[in-house]
């Protein structure tokens, strides 16, 4: 499901991001990606959802070689993608609903099917009674769950999340984990990063240590 | 099943792409009336510029075309008087005025022999004694030639003149053509200005919602990205912004429709009494419903420009990091 094969990601500045990356994690699998922050984590992400480039190396996410992808078809690409953030990039000037239903809009989905899709992806993260509420209402873990509904409200095939505990205390932190368990256990192919050791090593899920820009672990095969 | 079959099974019909295709410009539509309608005061100064913008080369234009209505009733008084030869009998005068009068370029004659000039001379002039005296008639027959419509600009009429010259039974025929010609001047001069003002202003309604569009485009970059983040493609992220211009071109376009016609109705009665002065009677003409029409596609047109190009540029730029 993704690939990088040797992989190598320098920024004009010349620093270098990532070294010669190789990595597979199959369909409906799920990996953590661990490491200091600065090692090249976000960058790895970013690679995956086509937000940056790579300097060189192959990528080939969902059979799909990034590398032929031109720009005009990257949107396309990204609805195959979930993508969810530590700083959740909600908008403020609308209420969560709307914040959730984004994606399908975009898509064109017609207005009966929105609702039915936005409130379902909002009762698996329980907001569901928080429809109608401005995002800046809510507590950050509830922001960071409209950030979740809204990056599945679409059914992607791979969900990627960077840091997406970084800012909740433990409790909240294992109850949004578990929330990626979930939608792992429906197929979807899950990739975290996250620093929270301590946390992710005891959810019995594959993971991969960066450290400065390169690979020192493997992704495992989910054990049975 | 593979995931390559199953994106095929995904992929949606194209009755289905259309129907989306629909829907995200409807949406785009009411959303981008909806910020004007939430931010009132600024888009109305916006329309305001937009509108002062268009109603001056209206109204230059309106000017063009009533000065363009009243001059025809000039022209018809432009008559040619071609004097006759004096080896032309008084009993041929009329036959050559209705040979003249079939000619294409030409609308009536009207023929006036030697002795109906003298008798009119006698009676209109005082001097009849004194022709008396002469013992001979000394007027010549004239034609009085009226140019066909079609004819009468000032190229048509100097061929004309010069073709009746040239006939055997003319001693000369002439036309004062100066009049004509600085009329003439006078209205190219004023739709020169016309246009180039027009032109400058449109530029200057496409700078004003460009502008608009471009400070819309700076404080909407978060949802852009993040828009850009879940899969819009630019198609999308642009269409409120082009509906955006178009609704400001077209809203401007309206106000100065109104801006125009009250124009009108204010210049009604001091133009009824320069007529009156000149002795006669004019309404003014207004925009036709062509006219407004035009106006109103010009102006939305001119907001889709402004917005394309703006949008255009900018978007590039805005991407998630």
């Amino acid at each position: 499901m993704i690939h990088l094969k040797n992989v190598t990601k320098r920024y004009p500045t010349g620093h270098e991001a990532l070294s010669r990356i190789n990595l597979k994690l199959d369909k409906g699998a799920m990996a953590f990606l661990t490491g200091h922050s600065g090692a090249g984590k976000s960058t790895l992400l970013k690679l995956i959802a086509l937000i940056e480039r790579p300097t060189r190396g192959r990528l080939i996410v969902n059979d799909q070689d990034l590398a032929g992808l031109a720009p005009r078809q990257v949107p396309y690409f990204r609805r195959q993608i979930g993508i969810i953030f530590q700083d959740h990039h909600l908008l403020h000037d609308r209420s969560v609903f709307d914040n959730v239903a984004l994606p399908l809009v975009i898509q064109g989905y017609r207005q009966h099917e929105i609702a039915r899709r936005a409130r379902a992806a909002l009762d698996r993260v329980g907001l569901l009674h928080k429809e109608g509420a401005a995002p800046i209402t809510l507590s950050s873990g509830e922001q960071q769950r409209v950030g979740i509904a809204r990056a599945v409200v679409h059914k992607p095939a791979i969900l990627l999340a960077d840091e997406p505990t970084g800012n909740l205390d433990p409790d909240l932190s294992r109850e949004i984990m578990e929330l990626f368990i979930r939608f792992n256990q429906v197929g979807t192919t899950v990739m975290i990063a996250s620093h929270d050791l301590e946390l992710i090593s005891s959810l019995g899920k594959p993971m991969v240590r960066l450290h400065e820009g390169r690979l020192q672990r493997e992704a495992q095969p989910e054990p049975a | 099943m593979s995931s390559r079959s199953r994106r095929r099974l995904n992929r949606p019909t194209t009755h289905a792409r259309f129907q989306a295709y629909g829907i995200n410009h409807l949406r785009a539509l009411v959303f981008s009336l909806g910020k004007l309608y939430r931010a009132p005061f600024s888009s109305l100064l916006t329309l305001l510029v937009i509108a002062i913008a268009l109603t001056l080369p209206s109204i230059l234009y309106l000017i063009l075309v009533n000065l363009q209505q009243v001059t025809p009733q000039w022209d018809r008084t432009a008559q040619i008087s071609v004097f006759l030869a004096s080896s032309v009998a008084d009993d041929d005068v009329p036959a050559l005025a209705t040979r003249l009068a079939q000619r294409a370029d030409v609308a009536t004659t009207e023929g006036i022999t030697r002795d109906q000039a003298l008798e009119e001379f006698r009676t209109h002039s005082g001097f009849g004694d004194a022709v008396d005296a002469l013992g001979e008639n000394p007027l010549p027959a004239v034609i009085l030639v009226t140019p066909a419509l079609d004819t009468q600009t000032p190229a048509n009429l100097e061929a004309l003149v010069a073709s009746l010259n040239e006939l055997a039974e003319v001693d000369s025929a002439s036309l004062d053509m100066q009049w004509v010609q600085r009329l003439y001047a006078i209205m190219d001069t004023l739709e020169r200005t016309t246009l180039i003002l027009a032109l400058l202003l449109g530029l200057g309604v496409i700078l004003v919602v460009g502008n608009t569009i471009r400070l819309d485009v700076q404080n909407r970059r978060e949802e852009i990205e993040v828009a850009k983040l879940v899969g819009a493609t630019d198609a999308f992220i642009r269409r409120p912004f082009l509906y955006g211009g178009l609704w400001l071109g077209l809203g401007g376009a309206l106000i100065a429709l109104l801006i125009v016609a009250t124009t009108r109705i204010l210049l009604t009665y001091p133009v009824q009494d320069l007529a009156a002065l000149y002795g006669g009677q004019y309404g003014i003409r207004g925009l036709t419903p062509t006219d407004s029409l035009t106006l109103l596609a010009t102006g939305a047109l001119l907001g889709l420009a402004g917005s394309w190009i703006t949008v255009g540029r900018h978007l590039k730029h805005i991407e998630p990091s």
